[in-house]
């Protein structure tokens, strides 16, 4: 019943990318949970400078994120309309290799190799 | 003024400098002992698939979905990584998608990133984890009691990761909303983002158990096979 390893995590990484690719499209674009907090007491106006927020409420004392400027910023590529789905497949592609190489990393060696603890690669 | 919300996680300035410099301090210390333990549960098998459970929660994030009229909610994904490859692994998987967010998508400050990471990575998934663990021996008789499982230890998991917000702004919130009302809003939307939450969380782990059960650390945990399969090391942890 099993499926073959390599074609399970090969239909894992494919999930992946056509959620990120694709259905990140159909996502709700109002603010989630914790941005609906922060906003309560504000209403939102849209600016040419920004978002002008009027009212009390915690967003307020938000300051603008030092990565702002990078071009993946709020999942767009350099800021154009419309490439949420390749940002996100981007997304995707960097994550699983960060988690492929930390998890390497961490990984204990293979059966019949076992290294003692204590002795072992650095973590980070 | 001009704010940036469109981010799905906490902005920088929600919380004042010291309280973030705490909450970063809780989160590095809790990251190592998570990589130290973490180790355990690695072997040739485990070690890719959490590399692709990384990818898979970062695009699931991605996804909105509606709960309220102007209201959504997305996946945190801490009962997911969880259950699919425990929780000490799984809390390193969640903050790999916290600091790429950071970094890359301008999601969720900089400074932000300890308390991101206190209440998504850690928080979430060992909420989610303990809820999940209680209810293991369900979880492992039928494919409705895993259902189920997943379904609570997620919208449990949820639910406490917002509290621990809360928590963050008793401690040193910016101001803007008294205390109450923020318990109140939070636990009430988290509440609904949590039914969501559930349903992806059980969808995802029914079908990953569905082809692979042997990949779901939850269910390998109730076999002995486990603890056979690597004898003096990881079982007694």
């Amino acid at each position: 019943m099993n499926a073959p390893r390599s074609r399970f995590l090969l239909g894992f990484l494919l999930a992946a990318l056509v959620i990120a690719g694709g259905l990140s499209y159909l996502a709700s674009p109002d603010p989630d949970g914790l941005d609906s907090v922060t906003l309560h007491g504000c209403t939102v106006s849209g600016t040419a400078a920004g978002e002008q927020l009027d009212g009390t409420c915690i967003a307020q004392n938000a300051t603008e994120s030092h990565t702002a400027a990078s071009p993946l910023a709020d999942y767009a590529v350099g800021g154009r309309d419309g490439t949420t789905g390749l940002a996100g497949v981007i997304g995707v592609l960097v994550t699983a290799l960060l988690g492929r190489l930390l998890f390497r990393v961490l990984r204990r060696p293979g059966d019949g190799a076992r290294a003692p603890s204590g002795a072992e690669p650095g973590k980070d | 003024m001009v704010a940036t919300y469109t981010a799905m996680h906490m902005s920088d300035g929600l919380v004042n400098a010291p309280t973030a410099a705490v909450f970063g301090l809780i989160a590095a210390v809790g990251l190592a002992i998570c990589a130290s333990r973490a180790r355990a549960d690695l072997d040739e098998r485990t070690a890719p698939m959490a590399g692709l459970v990384t990818a898979f929660v970062f695009a699931v994030q991605m996804i909105n979905f509606p709960i309220l009229p102007g209201a959504s909610g997305h996946l945190l994904g801490g009962a997911l990584v969880a259950i699919l490859v425990g929780p000490w692994v799984g809390s390193l998987c969640i903050a790999i998608v916290l600091v790429v967010q950071a970094l890359l998508f301008a999601d969720g400050g900089l400074t932000a990133l300890g308390t991101n990471i206190t209440n998504m990575a850690l928080v979430g998934t060992f909420t989610g984890y303990a809820i999940a663990w209680a209810l293991r021996r369900f979880a492992a008789r039928s494919r409705t009691g895993l259902l189920v499982t997943a379904f609570v230890a997620a919208l449990v998991g949820t639910v406490v990761a917002a509290l621990a917000f809360v928590f963050e702004y008793a401690v040193g919130g910016a101001g803007g909303a008294g205390l109450e009302t923020v318990f109140g809003l939070m636990v009430g939307l988290h509440v609904l983002v949590g039914i969501g939450e559930g349903i992806i969380t059980a969808a995802t782990v029914a079908a990953v158990a569905a082809v692979r059960p042997d990949l779901v650390y939850l269910l390998r945990g109730t076999r002995p096979a486990l603890t056979l399969r690597t004898p003096g090391t990881g079982a007694a942890r």
